[in-house]
This record gives structure tokens, C-alpha cells and sequence, in this order.
């Protein structure tokens, strides 16, 4: 079975949810939108205090080409057009609205009909795009990156093929396994559009094989797509990394930055962003919610949730059993990448895929202790770094030699911290390192 | 015997040859340091600091030397050895030098454990940039001191330490030589390298946040809320307000403390001056701008201690009083 050559682990999978279908979550009383829900530039606010919204609404227009849209996901008043505490424990620029009732905008078709891509053939390529675009869909797997830049390769470079990230590598999380058993025509439609619209002929959606009920579906609803293949996956993480999985199902390699997946012909997008293609072009809905795994060891009832955007957390953990008394700690996403949340009033974003509540055992870190140069860390880098050496330099902070150790290539899989017998906290200091590296050389072509 | 005189013979002239080709080599390949160079390393305390923003003494003796011969020694300070230490130098170079003030590291933030409470647990790698990356940080302040002691590595003088009571780092006066070490290694930029103005007293805003007022004030009991009434009552236009946040000038600042009187949340702090005597004339307004903080208190309190028992639910408290603030 296929899978990436280079290092990897393998977390205790822990998929608590995987056999409870997708439930709609309720309306929030005050749903907070904030404008940096994606990377690149933050979106522009439209609205102002007092104005009247309906789901559907355009809150904030696109900052920039890399940048995306906010529509409101609830019915209500412009409270306010404030600052908001967001995921990642900053204060962003954030609109807020009170919730009342539930109104749609007209033209969002709600129907569950599916609509396949052979009874719209005026969708050109270039539509489909322009929908993609307007209906501010980021990629849903957690890295957010703005849809349609991914779509828009740079010219002089063509892919010629699409890979569907099914993997879900992440322990806990399945929001994507359960959007697969529920939603698999909407998703073929989604993937049928994205290889439309970058006009290529051969589709894969990598699945991993703890998911043989997703596979088995798909493959067999995939029939009527000679062009779409069902890949089983070795279950390895991070696997859902873009270069790992280009690298396990069309075994190419994507050279180190400033190199992408366009240059070797993949354009790789998540399931879920299939899924909210086919529903942003032939549904004309747009990024207004998003399936989520409440999950934990003490969580009552771990459930995929689907939730709008800009619902606070705390609702989302009272819809499956409340917050355990025993909580030592809130992650976004889920326990390899995830991050840990300030508290739960934060908001629900496009890039959330999963809350994973740990209790204090989970939780706690243990201490570390010194390198013992086992090299553990080396064999489980999936992209070939050396995760010992690149955390001291950090520590030293000896960005020279940060940079050419390639700490650009690093992904921040966790897989080094997590593998490290010593538990030392190596990609803390390595993402510090990344940090201050990416800076100097965004700083150096500035000056060019 | 023999073998004996030929080894001797031999090693000797393999020696002879060796000593005319270094003698040769050293001449001809000779580089030529200017002696004074070396003059003015010896009088360089070699603490090997950088503070004075070149990679060690000597690299700070080569510059002294060009400067020296461009003309003017100004800009070239050695923080830790001062003053004179930089007349030495200057008398080496045959020049004049300007009289600097000494300057001392001040720890901008007063967010104390009291003043400030914590909302969240930080357990990653004990580090003020890690912390750092994760936003707030542990307390709902994101401009206040992070309390992992990045600054106090920095030092290479032993002159700056954790007060464990406060979690505040603070400077040892004596030892601090203004190098700004760890100026450079805090990531919020909360320690400034400050005039340490005229008998080391001095006046300052000990805050760092930039944030609005309110958000400001929740954070912290003891933040600048950038309200501006110093700067109103300060007669030698020393204090501005930027980014929410007051400064006060050490050039312009005359050290009359009037700021610091009508400070409503005690942000501006007068250091090293001597116990006030008690003036019963300024006590009312005084008075009624402490009542009106104390009425802010007991809220803030509860929150506090909230926090020491169960951290998630005092954070939604506390998010959600902010977000009914208009």
C-alpha cells in the first residue's frame, strides 16, 4: 500500500466520533466573525453598527488577491465592528452580530437535490473560479490558504493532476470521514469542478485505509468518474501534508521552498474544500459553515458537528455534554498541530476542523530532559530535517545557520516533539527559528 | 655515535630551513595592524558584550581607530565602561570626546501576579519567544512582561533577576551597564535603555501595552490606558501619547513629578526619589481618583480568583463582560 518514503509516525488514532453522523449544531445567540480567518491579507468590513444581515451576507470584502471574503452564517443586527480574540490568542479586527431568527439570502439554493456538472455546461473554467473567489472558500483542512490563488497557478507552470486530501491523519479528528459517508456525490461533483476548473484530466482522493468504509463508498460512487481514482493510504502521519501525500500517491517530490506543488504538476486540495465548492458554484452558498469533531476522552459525546461560522466554542462543547470538569487543556484542531485555545468564547472559524478537550493527564507535559542524540527525531522528520539540531540553533539563535539547515522546509508536523524519548520541546524552538528566518528573508527581498 | 651526529645534523638543518622560510614568509606576508588598535583594546574592559553594537572589543577598537580617523569619535560608546573609559580611548586616538549621561535598563511593565491576573497556563519550552508566538501569553495583557526570563540569560553582567513574588524582572542599578543585551533579547520590547538621569533619578511610564484603553484596563490594574491627563499637566511638553500608551522624554522630563500625581491607574512611577512628605492639600483629588479605580476592582478580583481554580470558565467570564463593552 502506497504511502510517503521519508520519516513519519504513528499517534495512537483515537477516532472517538467516527461512528456518529454529522448533526447540525444551533444558532449562537452572538456569532463573531473575524476578518483573519485565512492567510494573507485580512478581509475589509462592509458593515457597520446597526445594519441588518441575513445568512449569506457579505461582512468583508477580500483584502487583497490572497484573501478571501467573510459572509455572515447567522440572520441579525450589526452589534458592533470590534476587535476579537481569535484561535490563535490575538486581537483581530472582528464584526459581531446579535442573532435573530433565521433568514436566508434568496439566492442560496437549500434544496438537497444534487446538481452535477454535466447539467451546468455554461460553467467555464474561469466561472467556476470567479465562484470560488467570491464565496471566500479557504483551504478546510486548517491551513486556510485563500482557494482560488491555489486554482490560479502562476503562469507557465500547468498541472495535470488533482489530489483530494481524504487522509485525515490527525488522531481524534473526522470531520472528513463523516463528510465522506454522508455527502460522497457532492464531493465527486466538488472534485469533478476543481479538475474543471484547472483543466486537468486525472483526479486522486488519497484515503487512509482506517477509514474502509469511506473507501468502499467512495470507490464505488466513483464508477461513474472513469477520471476520479480512490487511493488507500498506509496510515502514517502527517500524511495529510500536502508534500507527503503528492509524494505517497504520485510519488513526486516537491523540492524545498521557495518550490510549491504546482511545480511538479499537483494541485492538492482538502475534501472538505471539495465539498464547499460543489456547494459555493452549484449551490451558490457560501462559506457559511463547516463540519467539526467535538471529541476528547471525557467528552460525553463526541460528535461531528455542523456548526456556522462564528459560533463560540462554549456553545459547540454544551451540544455534546459540556466542558468535563477535569479539562486541562482546549485545542483547536486537533492534538499533532492544533493549537491550544485562551478560552472557549473564541469564535468558530473557516479553518476549524476539530476541539479536542484533554484532561489534566493528557494534558500535562512532561519535563524535559536532555538530548540523548538518539536520533529518533532525524529518522521521524518527514521532510529530511534535523529537528535536534535546527531547536538548539534556534536556542542559540543563530539564524545563519538556521537557514541553511532548511528550517524553511519544515512543516511543523510536531513529529520530532512527538517522537522525542527526552520530551524535549523541539518544535517550540524550531518554530521560533522558522519564524525569525521567514522574517529575514522576507525582510532581505524587501530590500532587493 | 654516528647515527647519532647524522640526526642531529639533519634535524638542525630541516630546523635551519624551516626558521628562514617563516622568517621570510612572516615579512613578506606581514599584516599591518595599526598599533593603536591594540592600545585601544587594552583599555576596553573585554566584557565582549556587543553593547556597543559591534562583535566584541576589538571589533569596537578597529572602529574606534576608522572613526578616529575620519574625524570624530561621536556615536562610539562603550556602555559598560562609561565614560571613562571612553576618555581613555579618546586620549589614545589624540581626540576629544563628547560627555554621555549613563544609562540603565528600564523594565517597562508593572504587571505584577497582583495587578495582572493570569488567565491561561503557558507549559511549552520555558521561553519568553516561544510564549511569545502563542499571542496573550499567560495573562490578558499582550504587551506586559512574559515572565520566562529571556532577559536574564541575556545578561552577561548578572545585573537583571526574577523577583519571584512579582514575576517581574528586575535590574540591579549597580551592575547594569546599559550594554542592551537584554533590551534585544525581550520580544515585546518592554525593556528600554533609558537615561539614568541626574542623582539615578528618574521618572517613567512602567507600561508597555498599546491597547485601547478599556481592553488596557481589564488586562491590567496597573496599565496605561493612555488617558492623556499626564500630558496635560506636564508643563515642559515631556510626555506624549502614542498607541494608546504614554512616553515620557528623559531629555525633557524635569523630574517634577506632577504626572505621576494624576496618573489615575499609578502607571508613571518616580524611582530612586526620596519618601514623599505627606501634603494634605493634593489628598482629595487624589482620593477620588483612587475610588474611582477601586470601583473597577472588585470585579476584577473575582476574576482572579476564578482563575486559580478553574482557568477555562474565568476566561469565558472575562470574554464575555469584553464582549458586551460597546
Amino acid at each position: 500500500m502506497k504511502t510517503f518514503k521519508i520519516g513519519g509516525v504513528h499517534p495512537a488514532e483515537n477516532k472517538l466520533s467516527a461512528t456518529s453522523p454529522i448533526r447540525e449544531a444551533g444558532l449562537p445567540k452572538q456569532a463573531v466573525f473575524s476578518m483573519c480567518q485565512h492567510i494573507g491579507a485580512p478581509a475589509k468590513p462592509v458593515v457597520k453598527r446597526g445594519d441588518v444581515v441575513k445568512v449569506g451576507t457579505l461582512l468583508g470584502e477580500a483584502g487583497g488577491f490572497v484573501s478571501a471574503p467573510i459572509y455572515s452564517s447567522v440572520s441579525g443586527k450589526v452589534s458592533k465592528v470590534d476587535v476579537a480574540l481569535d484561535a490563535s490568542g490575538t486581537r483581530r479586527p472582528a464584526v459581531f452580530i446579535d442573532v435573530e431568527g433565521d433568514e436566508w439570502e434568496e439566492n442560496i439554493d437549500r434544496s438537497p437535490d444534487l446538481v452535477k456538472l454535466a447539467d451546468r455546461p455554461e460553467l467555464d473554467s474561469k466561472a467556476i473560479i470567479e465562484k470560488i473567489k467570491n464565496a471566500g472558500i479557504v483551504g478546510m483542512g486548517g491551513a486556510t490558504f485563500p482557494c482560488h490563488v491555489k486554482l490560479s497557478p502562476p503562469p507557465g507552470s500547468k498541472a495535470d493532476c488533482v489530489i483530494i486530501n481524504a487522509v485525515e491523519c490527525e488522531p481524534y479528528l473526522t470531520a472528513d470521514h463523516r463528510l465522506m459517508l454522508e455527502h460522497p456525490d457532492e464531493i465527486l461533483v466538488g472534485v469533478d469542478l476543481i479538475m474543471k476548473a484547472v483543466d486537468v484530466t486525472k483526479g486522486y482522493i488519497g484515503i487512509e485505509n482506517n477509514k474502509p468504509d469511506a473507501i468502499a463508498l467512495m470507490k464505488e460512487k466513483a464508477q461513474a468518474y472513469p477520471n476520479i481514482e480512490i487511493i488507500p493510504l498506509k496510515v502514517k502521519y502527517p500524511q495529510g501534508g500536502e508534500k507527503q501525500l503528492i509524494d505517497a500517491v504520485v510519488n513526486r517530490q516537491v523540492p524545498a521552498p521557495p518550490a510549491i506543488p504546482i511545480n511538479v504538476g499537483a494541485i492538492v486540495q482538502n475534501v472538505g474544500t471539495a465539498f464547499a465548492i460543489y456547494q459555493a458554484v452549484m449551490k451558490n452558498k457560501p462559506l457559511i459553515d463547516r463540519v467539526i469533531t467535538v471529541t476528547g476522552k471525557s467528552v460525553k459525546q463526541p460528535s461531528n458537528l455542523l456548526a456556522r461560522l462564528g459560533t463560540p466554542f462554549q456553545q459547540l462543547v454544551d451540544e455534546c455534554g459540556g466542558l468535563p470538569e477535569d479539562t486541562g487543556k482546549i485545542i483547536g484542531g486537533g492534538p499533532m498541530m492544533g493549537k491550544a485555545l485562551l478560552n472557549l468564547e473564541v469564535p468558530m472559524t473557516k479553518g476549524s476542523s476539530g476541539l479536542l478537550i484533554m484532561n489534566e493527564k493528557e494534558a500535562r507535559r512532561s519535563e524535559p530532559s536532555p538530548c540523548i542524540r538518539c536520533a529518533k527525531c532525524v529518522s521521524a522528520c518527514p521532510m529530511g530535517l534535523e529537528p535536534y539540531l535546527l531547536s538548539t540553533l534556534s536556542d542559540l539563535q543563530d539564524w545563519e545557520k538556521v537557514e541553511a539547515n532548511d528550517v524553511t522546509s519544515c512543516i511543523e508536523c510536531g513529529s520530532c516533539q512527538f517522537t522525542c524519548p527526552s520530551n524535549r520541546p523541539l518544535l517550540d524552538m524550531i518554530r521560533v527559528g522558522k519564524t525569525t528566518v521567514m522574517g529575514i528573508i522576507r525582510n532581505r527581498s524587501a530590500k532587493k | 655515535m654516528n647515527v647519532i651526529l647524522i640526526a642531529v645534523i639533519v634535524l638542525g638543518l630541516i630546523g635551519l630551513i624551516a626558521a628562514v622560510v617563516l622568517f621570510i614568509i612572516s615579512h613578506k606576508f606581514a599584516v599591518h595592524e595599526d598599533p593603536r588598535i591594540g592600545e585601544v583594546s587594552a583599555v576596553l574592559p573585554q566584557a565582549n558584550c556587543g553593547g556597543c553594537g559591534y562583535p566584541g572589543c576589538s571589533g569596537f577598537a578597529v572602529a574606534c581607530v576608522n572613526a578616529a580617523d575620519e574625524g570624530s569619535l561621536e556615536g562610539k560608546l562603550c556602555p559598560v565602561g562609561g565614560q571613562p573609559v571612553m576618555e581613555k580611548v579618546a586620549s589614545i586616538l589624540g581626540m576629544a570626546v563628547e560627555a554621555s549621561a549613563p544609562k540603565v535598563a528600564v523594565v517597562r511593565c508593572n504587571g505584577t501576579c497582583e495587578f495582572r491576573p493570569r488567565i491561561a497556563a503557558f507549559d511549552g519550552a520555558l521561553s519568553c519567544r516561544v510564549q511569545n508566538m502563542t499571542g496573550l501569553g499567560e495573562t490578558a495583557c499582550g504587551y506586559g512582561c512574559l515572565g520566562c526570563g529571556d532577559c536574564i540569560r541575556a545578561c552577561k553582567f548578572d545585573a537583571i533577576h526574577m523577583n519571584q513574588e512579582t514575576g517581574l524582572p528586575e535590574v540591579d542599578e549597580e551592575k547594569c551597564t546599559a550594554c542592551g543585551a537584554c533590551s534585544k533579547a525581550c520580544p515585546r520590547g518592554i525593556i528600554e535603555i533609558r537615561l539614568k538621569g541626574p542623582k539615578n533619578r528618574r521618572v517613567v511610564v512602567l507600561c508597555n501595552n498599546k491597547d485601547k484603553g478599556a481592553i488596557a484596563n481589564r488586562a491590567c490594574k496597573a496599565s496605561c490606558i493612555g488617558c492623556g491627563k499626564c500630558v496635560t499637566v506636564c508643563k515642559f511638553e515631556a510626555i506624549h501619547v502614542e498607541n494608546n500608551l504614554a512616553y515620557i522624554n528623559p531629555e525633557a522630563c524635569k523630574l517634577c513629578r506632577k504626572c505621576e500625581e494624576v496618573c489615575p491607574k499609578q502607571a508613571i512611577h518616580a524611582i530612586n526619589f526620596p519618601p514623599r512628605k505627606p501634603k494634605p492639600v493634593v489628598d482629595s483629588p487624589d482620593k477620588a481618583n483612587t475610588d474611582a479605580v477601586s470601583t473597577k476592582e472588585p470585579a476584577n478580583e473575582t476574576k482572579s480568583q476564578v482563575a486559580v481554580e478553574q482557568p477555562v470558565a474565568a476566561l469565558s467570564s472575562n470574554s464575555q463582560s469584553s464582549n458586551q463593552q460597546p
